[in-house]
């Protein structure tokens, strides 16, 4: 394949990595910059989303398009009552401390696995794109559906923006972020803007996976890879920034999608890994992050 | 509530509560498998240790090895047992960890006391338990299809006589391949060791049957998109040869589909990664008409023997290969037969060598050394086999199915003599 081609083609897949790599990194830098607790169960909650697409479009058995769109309602919605249920159980009562928190949701991750294994079994299961439009280029195919998950994934992410920064939602987010004792004083409800923000993290791990689903299956193994994809997007953006998760997403999606093909797929890991690296000996608060006040 | 049944240091246990104790007592007395150890050996049950993947990667298998064996061991019981007595499986979930599976088999070996340790299926479990089933010096029997038994790389302990190995498979099929798939392959396989078996020895296989491998793409196992190495195929592939382990079987499926849509290469591929997957899932549309290998087939065949059908209904599996139970669980028949065949092997070897105990192990190795060759019939129904006791490793017939309207139909049988190569080791020469 001559390198025109070649090189867009992957561009193209590492925008899908990128897309939903962002909502993932997203929730999980979310979650930290606002209540400070680093969610080790996040990935589980992308496997979440992901299972429970199958199992909704599966249920209904109507039109694919029809499952998908119930399945992008109902998956986040179920997924954020758990995260909103472990954090009222788990989280407030550790009084939402850094260390015993790590632990609690490593002990969360195990859980929601071995109860999706359980319940939903080791099998990797299929959901049918909403549609199956198949893109003909001059020198090669391309899943239609891959590129409406890109556009779908730059609506959500400028949705959580606006959501951020023109609602008072956000501003109440925004403030118990920037000084958790002082927005108290104020009286905002800390510990309902955390439930809040952890469900809301937790939404926006599942439906990247509902978008994903169609394209790599569910399977209960499947939360591993995003959780640390997303531990290295927030590391290298800074953490709880919206503009530093994007680029790095951006950057990380764009450099395996080409670094690896061009290259190797180990050599795209080890140059992620070694951005995160860097970032941290030079720029600990990430390219975009504040220092820690 | 141990702790209160028995506290009778202050003097406050009453009669209720002793009473309450004692009848926990006879309970625990009384229940299966306390009474057996009072008896005499001879009638106590043959002890095996089942190292099963009941989680990790290789769970879907794991259950249907898990199914197989229970199903196989019901049969050998109601017939009798191995030298009267029943057997036992002991069950130890080993996560698909080659490190929790060395584990695995210390346990088995040193605290349930199990006779033998059986039915691994994954190439680095096996790999990482070996060492450990050798120290031990307990009989190994592994239902693998990896080539590294054959290899002599393990040692004289471990043994893999109910299914063929990967060397064997993929040297059977290459002829077939170079005669109607065509005469340029490009290869995709896992970055790993059960990839690299199938990289080593299909190559030279082809050369002989007049064809060739234009390229070798090796995949990482974690790998969740495939899109990225298509460009690598060179465009006067004939047919691309995939093998892949793994969940995202489907992706590569779908990706390769939307990459060349109805203008690319033949496909050739092995089963292993749509066992327990329905094959007329959704996006796998794009493997209709194309070959795959078949250890034993999924589908009922019409030309089915006795044997054959009898073992499909004893491990409840329908003409589709799915549980009689729910046709969506579907089972990995073109491997699970080996565990069915592995335990009638284990019972031959063990009644040959007049097994009593763990003391026997030694007598049990050089029993199943011994054996040559297992006859097609109830206890071997995927066919007759031809054993090699200087490697431990059987040899087989090997199935090439077309998939069409949705049923994977065998189209081709290779003969056992196809699969055969020159003999790289000779266990039997070392110490026991």
């Amino acid at each position: 394949m001559a390198f025109g081609p070649h090189l867009l083609l992957a561009t193209l897949e590492g925008l899908v990595t990128a897309a939903v790599l962002a909502l993932t990194a997203l929730g999980l830098s979310l979650v930290f910059g606002v209540m400070r607790i680093v969610n080790v169960a996040h990935g589980e909650f992308f496997m979440l989303g992901a299972v429970l697409a199958w199992a909704v479009a599966t249920a209904l058995g109507t039109h694919p398009a029809l499952g998908f769109v119930a399945a992008l309602i109902v998956a986040p919605l179920v997924v954020g009552s758990v995260a909103l249920l472990s954090e009222r159980l788990v989280l407030r009562r550790l009084n939402y401390d850094p260390e015993a928190t790590i632990v609690a949701t490593i002990g969360l991750l195990y859980i929601i696995q071995q109860l999706a294994l359980s319940f939903y079994g080791p099998e990797a299961r299929p959901v049918t794109p909403p549609f199956s439009y198949r893109v003909l280029l001059p020198w090669f195919g391309y899943s239609g559906y891959k590129l409406s998950v890109i556009a779908a994934s730059a609506l959500l992410l400028i949705a959580t923006w606006l959501v951020l920064t023109r609602t008072k939602i956000g501003l109440v987010m925004r403030a118990t972020q920037y000084d958790r004792e002082m927005a108290q004083a104020f009286a905002i409800p800390v510990e309902r803007v955390y439930a809040g923000v952890f469900a809301l993290g937790a939404m926006l791990a599942a439906t990247a996976a509902v978008l994903i689903v169609p394209i790599s299956q569910a399977h209960y193994l499947m939360g591993q890879d995003p959780l640390l994809l997303s531990f290295i997007v927030v590391i290298i953006g800074g953490l709880g920034s919206l503009r530093g998760t994007v680029v790095a997403a951006l950057l990380i999606g764009l450099s395996d999608g080409i670094i690896s093909m061009f290259f190797s797929p180990t050599l795209a890991k080890l140059i992620a890994t070694l951005a995160v690296a860097m970032v941290l000996v030079f720029r600990p608060q990430g390219l975009f992050g504040t220092t820690a006040r | 509530m141990t702790g209160r049944f028995f506290d009778l240091t202050n003097g406050k246990a009453s009669r209720r509560t002793i009473l309450k104790g004692l009848a926990a007592g006879a309970g625990l007395a009384a229940a299966p498998g306390f009474v057996r150890y009072a008896q005499a050996q001879s009638s106590a049950p043959m002890r095996i240790g089942f190292q099963a993947h009941r989680t990790g990667i290789g769970a879907a298998y794991g259950r249907w090895y898990e199914r197989t064996t229970a199903a196989a061991v019901k049969a050998i019981n109601a017939a009798g047992g191995i030298n009267g007595r029943p057997i036992e499986v002991v069950i130890e979930d080993d996560g698909t960890d080659a490190a929790r599976g060395a584990e695995v088999v210390a346990k088995l070996a040193t605290q349930h006391k199990v006779d033998i340790v059986y039915g691994t299926l994954f190439s680095n479990v096996v790999v990482g338990s070996a060492p450990t089933a050798g120290e031990l010096k307990i009989p190994y029997y592994v239902v693998s299809e990896g080539y590294h038994v054959a290899s002599g790389k393990l040692n004289r302990y471990v043994f893999q006589p109910g299914i063929t190995d990967v060397r064997a498979q993929v040297t059977s099929v290459a002829p077939w391949i170079a005669a109607n798939a065509g005469k340029k392959i490009t290869m995709i396989f896992p970055d790993y060791a059960f990839g690299y078996d199938h990289r080593d020895y299909l190559p030279p296989a082809l050369q002989k049957a007049g064809a060739e491998v234009v390229a070798k793409i090796a995949i990482p196992p974690t790998e969740s998109s495939f899109t990225k190495y298509f460009p690598q195929i060179p465009s006067d592939t004939d047919a691309i040869y995939h093998v892949m382990v793994g969940p995202a079987v489907l992706t590569f499926v779908k990706e390769l589909g939307d990459f060349y849509g109805s203008s690319g290469p033949k496909l050739f591929g092995f089963i292993d990664s749509l066992e327990a997957v329905d094959i007329n899932s959704p996006g796998l549309e794009y493997l209709d008409g194309s070959h795959f290998w078949e250890g034993s087939p999924r589908y009922a065949q019409a030309d089915d023997t006795e044997a054959q059908k009898a073992y499909r209904a004893a491990v409840d599996i329908d003409d589709n290969g799915a549980a009689v139970a729910d046709a969506k669980d579907v089972s990995t028949a073109a491997h699970m037969f080996g565990c069915w065949e592995t335990l009638y092997v284990i019972k031959k070897a063990m009644e040959d060598a007049g097994y009593k105990g763990p003391e026997d192990r030694a007598k049990l190795v050089e029993a199943t050394e011994a054996l040559t060759e297992f006859a097609e019939g109830p206890e071997h129904p995927q066919g007759k086999k031809v054993f090699n006791g200087k490697i431990h490793q059987c040899f087989g017939t090997q199935n090439i199915s077309k998939l069409e309207g949705g049923k994977l139909k065998v189209v081709h049988k290779t003969a056992i003599e196809d699969g055969m190569y020159e003999p790289e080791a000779d266990y039997t020469k070392q110490s026991l």
